[in-house]
């Protein structure tokens, strides 16, 4: 791609947006899709976080232009929100460990 | 003081690229982010730490979800809406999805256009922007009406675990509150646009520094992390 980001801002051809804006459209399409369809079990837990990666994506490394930026940038801001997955392993051990002291204690106790 | 600070053009040519940049940008004195304005970079950060608030409003919702022992409501069937004598799952949900990303395709263009220095179409892209906006936000009203009447509280809730409710109020109001504070802040940047306060140098009545047609991006990052939250929300609590 010839354009780049310069000290006078983020130039890029307006194709590139509409071509961007066409997936997100499609994307959601599809996640709305693997609802309509009623898809169960793993096969819609693996479409809707595919489909929100991707959509996230885009977002971020178009529309938001981090994919011009330099790596000192997006190092910067886009590292520590993976953090939050350690976060999510925490609670989620938290969560089961909630769910077995009530099934023990408070049904049919 | 000058309003900016002077761009080091000279250096930018002399960089190294990927990793060793990451290094030299990191280990250079005073200002790590060499392509990236201190308005920007602070927006970025700024953005990080909504990151992380809206990271916990998802992460409690996911805690309560898998320890409650009260099945959770079916968000297929308590978002569904009957259209023309069908019912439709979700559809109301889907059309809000639709209606943000257009917004933020028009935003994206809009931030195209500021740096053609386009004050017509850059006015009338932001103006489109907020209206996709008001009308996302009016949705949510729709939605929040609609289920207040069904009988949904952020303590109980006709059809299962009592914490939907918190957990949808919370997360929907917090996002969309996101989206007003954007209308509004896209409203006042579409009219610094249109009356060439960026052409003309006019110091803004806040700050009384000069504004640079590069808030236009900055807005535009604002508006696509709202874009971006609502990606996460709509997977995450509404498909789930």
């Amino acid at each position: 791609m010839a354009h780049a980001a310069t000290s006078e801002g983020q130039q890029h051809p307006i194709r590139l947006y509409l071509v961007v804006w066409g997936w997100l459209f499609i994307l959601s399409a599809c996640s709305y899709l693997v609802d309509y369809f009623h898809l169960q079990g793993m096969l819609r837990w693996a479409l809707i976080l595919l489909f929100m990666a991707l959509k996230a994506g885009l977002i971020i490394a178009v529309f938001m232009h981090m994919a011009w930026e330099r790596l000192a940038l997006a190092c910067a801001i886009l590292l520590p929100p993976l953090v939050v997955l350690v976060f999510v392993g925490i609670m989620t051990f938290e969560a089961d460990y909630t769910l077995f002291t009530r099934e023990v204690f408070f049904r049919g106790g | 003081m000058p309003d900016i600070a002077p761009a080091d053009t000279q250096d930018t040519v002399t960089q190294p690229g990927g990793w060793r940049s990451l290094v030299a940008d990191w280990s250079s004195d005073q200002r790590a982010f060499r392509s990236a304005s201190w308005g920007k970079a602070m927006m970025w950060i700024f953005l990080l730490s909504d990151t992380f608030i809206f990271s916990c409003f998802l992460i409690s919702y996911m805690t309560v979800r898998m320890s409650t022992v009260v099945p959770w409501p079916n968000p297929s069937e308590v978002f569904a809406l009957e259209i023309g004598g069908t019912n439709l799952p979700l559809i109301l949900i889907a059309i809000m999805t639709f209606v943000l990303i257009s917004s933020s395709g028009t935003m994206a263009m809009a931030v195209n256009f500021a740096y053609r220095r386009d004050r017509m179409r850059t006015t009338l892209l932001m103006l489109a922007t907020a209206a996709f906006g008001a009308t996302f936000v009016g949705m949510q009203a729709f939605e929040w009406t609609k289920l207040i009447h069904e009988g949904v509280r952020p303590w109980e809730n006709p059809w299962g675990a009592p914490q939907f409710g918190s957990a949808f109020f919370m997360i929907t109001g917090f996002h969309g509150t996101h989206v007003t504070i954007g209308v509004i802040f896209l409203l006042i940047i579409a009219r610094k646009v249109w009356r060439g306060d960026f052409d003309q140098q006019r110091k803004g009545f806040f700050t009384s520094r000069k504004g640079r047609w590069e808030i236009v991006e900055i807005t535009g990052l604002y508006w696509h992390f709202v874009d971006l939250v609502w990606v996460f929300i709509f997977a995450l609590f509404y498909l789930w």
